[in-house]
């Protein structure tokens, strides 16, 4: 047999940098994968109880591999302003917004969150991966600026409680002292209060598309914050979970991937996120020329893909026509959709084929599979009334 | 685990039971937990030539897809559809009811095999 993740199979396990939680994640009982050189965990027991557990009560993420990158100075909201492309010199203190980092090609460095944590400092949430990219460009960019910019990753853990009882959890987590309730915080909105005596910042943001809270702390005490949330939620359903489900969670979403959905050779209109470059609201910026530009005419978007039966497209998969079989795209990411129960795949294809409905094929392996454009995301949570 | 070591392995994370000519074959638990929850099982035909080191059957989980390759030539003479109906037999039973496939063996083709036994593969995995 050979698969798809043939590293994680080889035996020789690589020995990557461990998770402040590495010591409860172990005992209990993870799988492991070597993720952006991090051995993290892959699943618990079941990636498909994992996933369910998110959409029906609630699941525990570790992500204490994130990098967490640290802009602060008078100047600080000036300098995001030049080094990304939303706008971060107006949020409100307790704000958070989704933004890329561009190259000036427009290309994406990576994908971010920012944190407004205080008048005069923001945190800046990038990908393990692209860390000492993100935080190289962050320093070069804002060097002009009256702001530093600090890499705090190695010094914090963060953990995710996400789905429908996520809010019921967070408020039965004892010892956790706020400025304001967790019901009463919004979505893309964080705060700061204490843990155990301990700073934390509870963050109301999530990869899952559900509701869902992400907690910031010093990496320390992580392990203990994790087994509090574990006990806290035990009566809601909440379930420790693992980077499997997370990537089926996040694509029934629709959210981008670095890597699969988001590369250098992306602009942000390209893949849907033409919306967040703010060109009307700021000045100069890294990457302006290039995305006020645009793509060319031809250049590939994503759509969503939705087939039938059981087999999935994957990334790396061409998509073709459906007459003429001519190749039009390819998959950057695809999964049988656990919620949905059907398979689901991200694309970028060509823009004559990009709208919804356009019947197109994937090729799976030799065999062609009927996919149809859809619109996204394939999942969206339920409405509360 | 005597009968894991009755067990013929390959490299790739096959196993396989031979009974005179009819070789039956599925994935090591060890491949199945690499993979991840399986959700979807593609079995040759009956009746289908096979050839070694093909691929004749694919093992799909949430994640990524695994191919089995035929480990000898010969002719498919049984799948065991068990595992499409229900692929997670494949985590749950590796070895047993989460077979795949079995071959029956052209003339000569299992003295040109070359399979492993228990000892060898679990050096491979580190088991």
């Amino acid at each position: 047999m050979d698969t798809a993740v043939n590293a994680p199979v080889d035996s020789t396990q690589p020995h990557g940098r461990l998770s402040p939680l590495d010591d409860v994640h172990r005992a209990g009982g993870a799988s492991f994968t070597d993720f952006a050189g991090w051995q993290m965990p892959v699943r618990y027991s079941s990636e498909l109880e994992e996933h369910h557990a998110v959409r029906t009560a609630a699941g525990l993420f570790d992500l204490s591999h994130m990098a967490e990158i640290l802009v602060k100075g008078p100047g600080a909201g000036a300098a995001l302003d030049y080094a990304l492309c939303g706008v971060f010199s107006t949020l409100a203190v307790g704000q958070a917004r989704y933004s890329l980092l561009l190259t000036t090609d427009g290309g994406i460095i990576d994908d971010v969150i920012v944190y407004r944590t205080h008048e005069h400092r923001f945190g800046v949430v990038a990908n393990a991966g692209n860390r000492a990219q993100a935080a190289g460009a962050l320093s070069v960019r804002t060097a002009g600026f009256d702001a530093t910019v600090v890499d705090e990753s190695d010094a914090l853990a963060l953990i995710a409680v996400q789905g429908p009882m996520s809010q019921a959890i967070m408020a039965k987590l004892p010892d956790l002292h706020l400025p304001t309730p967790v019901a009463d915080l919004r979505y893309y909105w964080s705060t700061t209060g204490a843990w155990r005596g301990e700073e934390i910042m509870v963050a109301r943001t999530g990869y899952t598309g559900e509701d869902g809270f992400e907690l910031y702390i010093l990496a320390e005490h992580g392990a203990s914050l994790w087994s509090a949330l574990l006990a806290a939620g035990e009566e809601f359903g909440l379930v420790p979970a693992g980077l499997a489900c997370r990537d089926t969670l996040r694509l029934e979403a629709g959210m981008p991937l670095y890597g699969h959905e988001l590369s250098l050779d992306t602009l942000p209109q390209q893949v849907g996120l033409g919306r967040i470059v703010k060109l009307a609201q700021k000045g100069e910026f890294v990457g302006r020329g290039a995305v006020a530009h645009g793509p060319s005419s031809d250049a590939p978007v994503l759509v969503g893909l939705t087939s039938d039966g059981r087999r999935a497209g994957r990334a790396g998969y061409p998509v073709l026509a459906a007459e003429g079989g001519e190749p039009v795209g390819v998959v950057t990411s695809g999964a049988l959709s656990p919620t949905l129960g059907f398979p689901i795949a991200l694309a970028l294809v060509s823009p004559s084929r990009a709208e919804p409905g356009t019947e197109l094929v994937i090729d799976v392996r030799g065999k062609p599979m009927p996919a149809v454009v859809t619109s996204l995301p394939f999942y969206k949570r339920p409405t509360t009334d | 685990m005597s009968e894991l070591s009755e067990l013929k392995y390959t490299p790739e994370h096959e196993w396989i039971r031979i009974d005179g000519d009819v070789l039956t074959i599925g994935i090591t638990a060890f491949a199945a937990e690499k993979l991840g929850e399986v959700v979807y099982v593609d079995l040759p035909q009956v009746g289908q030539a096979v050839q070694r080191g093909k691929v004749v059957s694919e093992v799909e989980s949430t994640k990524s897809v695994g191919e089995v390759y035929a480990p000898v030539d010969g002719e498919v003479v049984e799948v065991n559809a068990a595992v499409s109906d229900n692929p997670e037999l494949i985590n749950d039973s590796p070895f047993d009811q989460g077979w795949l496939f079995s071959i029956r063996v052209s003339s000569d083709a299992l003295a040109e095999a070359s399979f492993i036994d228990l000892e060898a593969y679990s050096a491979i995995t580190g088991a």
